[in-house]
């Protein structure tokens, strides 16, 4: 579903250049559940980013779903991920000035879709990750497990086949990061889709199909 | 999408309430003046009380005359024997007003000093122009022939010289020495329609000047009334070729110039940047609209610097649209979008604030009977300038934001 090839990111000012990646290959295969795991500043975001299409690297090539991606422009860029890839952030990342519905229906704004369809879509969304009473609240009146559940419900309304997931438990206690996984494994295992999810918890990567070990910018494991 | 953008934007307002105060206040305050400014500008371009039919009327205002060989010209209102023996021949227009630039005249009304402003005119000027009589009519043929000594006076001089609301018709007025009988009484006309201001307007035979001189500059204008505006053309042609055909009998000025102009033309032939065969409207237009713009400009980059730090604020929701699907292209709109339901909010609150304005203005003394209004003009071009406003204030920010990588975006917050 998602193939790096030898990927390498450098960071450059005037005086300095650092290799935040270093010839990462790595393919996802449809339905796989993935960790990435490794120190901080160990270039786990970073990866994921790229594999998002948040980031471009310095070098090498991205496949998704078996389409190259590196030739694609803005607009193209922009349909591709929301189309195919859902993203929950470690600080949710929701809009404070938006409703909860609102948050969720935002990935089908800039789809072909009308008012009412979005609705619905995200009314569904909210069901399943147990928030169908918190549709009308501000992400201010919510608690960071709900937040992160209005952020999976965000990432999952559009049925992407790939869910990119930057620690998505490490601003919650172990109740509600056990609970924000569960969902995870439970999309995983019932929708088939595809999840890499960058992770410092060891206890939260072992319930993963598979673990990638990161240092200093290298593959690892 | 629009709704999203309408409650994302009013919610952005709602949040940052001394932003909003002062980005509204900035808005509002401009386009309080360019609505009040554009209100005047139509009071004077567009056809008001009593000129209420410009549309099928051409102007005389002046009159240039030229010497080829020393170079100097002589620019100024024509002679009563320039309009009465050349254009009054003119066969295409219906109806020819003729009235004199007003002459500041002197009375006393219980020991206090008095200023009228007397106007002479024809009879016909009564015919063209629609004034609103009070009391009594306006002079006849006859009358004018026979030089009566008859007036019609305006409102105001009527409540100065009489008394307020007292009837003054068949009464007698005296100025500069001269004692006239009131005859009619017309609603106020404000001095900025200047082919038909005046406080009181009397036969051009009692004009203290000598009507037959042929010196051609004097102290009158016209106005050429069509049966029809589609007739405006061929007035000008006659007029163009009844001037070609004058003799030429000043040896001093041997080059004659004058039009029959539209209204604003015959105002900006007498500015410095017209020339023979050029009424200069069109650098008058681009003059009023690099006015505006430049007008325009210094809040306008105010509102670009609010506009950034406001946006710079938001970059993690920058960040969460691109991030799930918005292009760049997406994003400039929705925030140009923003930006235009914020100028457009500063718009009414400006239109609110442009009427208390231009009612203190109607009611104070500073332009003597104004009629400034908002009506559909004045609204069309506040509302093009609250765009141009809006665009030019949103266009950049919202493009420099919408440059902005995602991953910074969302690292910022």
């Amino acid at each position: 579903m998602i193939r790096l090839q030898n990927i390498e990111k450098v960071y450059r000012t005037e005086t300095v250049e650092t290799l935040a990646l270093n010839s990462i290959s790595l393919d996802v295969p449809k339905g796989e559940f993935l960790s990435i795991m490794g120190p901080s500043g160990c270039g786990k975001s970073t990866l994921l980013n790229i594999m998002g299409l948040l980031d471009a690297p310095s070098k090498g090539g991205i496949q998704i779903d078996a389409q190259a991606t590196g030739n694609l422009s803005d607009k193209q860029l922009a349909q591709f991920r929301n189309q195919k890839i859902g993203f929950i952030f470690q600080s949710y990342h929701l809009i404070n000035d938006l409703k909860v519905l609102d948050n969720v229906e935002l990935p089908l704004l800039y789809r072909s879709s009308t008012a009412k369809e979005r609705k619905q879509l995200a009314t569904e969304v909210l069901e399943k990750v147990g928030l169908s009473n918190r549709v009308k609240h501000f992400p201010t009146q919510l608690s960071g497990g709900q937040k992160q559940r209005v952020a999976i419900a965000r990432a999952i309304v559009g049925r992407p086949e790939i869910i990119l997931a930057d620690e998505p438990t490490g601003n919650l206690d172990s109740a509600m990061g056990n609970e924000i996984m569960e969902i995870l494994i439970n999309l995983n295992r019932q929708e088939g889709t595809t999840i890499v999810m960058v992770t410092h918890d060891e206890q939260m990567a072992r319930k993963t199909h598979r673990l990638v070990r990161l240092f200093d910018g290298s593959q690892v494991q | 999408m629009f709704k999203n953008y309408f409650k994302i934007a009013i919610a952005v307002l709602r949040r940052r309430k001394f932003f909003t105060f002062i980005s509204l206040f900035g808005i509002s305050l401009t386009l309080t003046i360019v609505i009040v400014l554009a209100s005047f500008i139509d009071h004077l371009v567009s056809a008001g009380y009593p000129d209420t039919q410009r549309d099928r009327e051409l102007y005389v205002n002046s009159l240039r005359l030229m010497s080829s060989k020393q170079g100097y010209s002589n620019t100024g209102p024509a002679s009563f024997y320039f309009l009465n023996t050349y254009v009054s021949k003119l066969k295409t227009p219906e109806r020819m007003a003729i009235g004199s630039i007003y002459v500041a005249t002197n009375t006393y009304v219980n020991n206090k000093k008095l200023v009228i402003n007397l106007k002479y005119t024809n009879d016909e000027y009564w015919n063209v122009l629609s004034y609103y009589f009070l009391e009594g009519k306006a002079f006849n043929n006859t009358q004018l022939v026979n030089g009566e000594k008859v007036a019609v006076i305006s409102e105001e001089t009527r409540d100065n010289y009489f008394g307020k609301g007292v009837s003054a018709a068949g009464k007698y007025l005296e100025t500069d020495n001269v004692q006239y009988r009131v005859i009619g009484v017309v609603k106020n006309v404000p001095v900025t329609r200047v082919f038909a201001y005046g406080d009181i307007y009397v036969p051009y035979t009692l004009s203290k000047s000598d009507l037959n001189n042929k010196q051609l500059t004097g102290m009158y204008t016209a106005i050429l009334q069509a049966k029809d505006k589609d007739d405006l053309p061929k007035i000008r042609e006659e007029y163009n070729q009844m001037i070609s055909r004058m003799p030429k009998t000043d040896k001093e000025f041997d080059l004659i110039y004058s039009y029959a102009d539209t209204y604003l033309e015959s105002f900006t032939r007498m500015m410095p940047f017209s020339s023979p065969g050029n009424s200069g409207i069109t650098i008058f237009y681009a003059i009023i609209a690099i006015f505006f713009l430049l007008f325009l400009l210094l809040p306008t980059l105010n509102l670009v610097n609010i506009n950034i730090s406001r946006i710079m604020e938001r970059s993690s929701e920058i960040g969460v649209r691109k991030a799930f699907g918005a292009s760049s292209k997406t994003l400039v709109y929705q925030f140009i979008t923003e930006n235009l339901i914020l100028t457009f909010i500063g718009c009414l609150v400006g239109i609110v604030l442009s009427f208390l304005i231009i009612q203190v203005i109607n009611n104070s003394d500073l332009i003597s009977h104004a009629d400034l209004k908002i009506n559909l003009n004045v609204l069309f071009y506040s509302l093009l300038a609250t765009l141009i406003f809006g665009l030019l204030s949103g266009v950049y920010p919202a493009w420099r934001m919408s440059r902005m990588q995602v991953v910074h975006a969302l690292k910022a917050q």
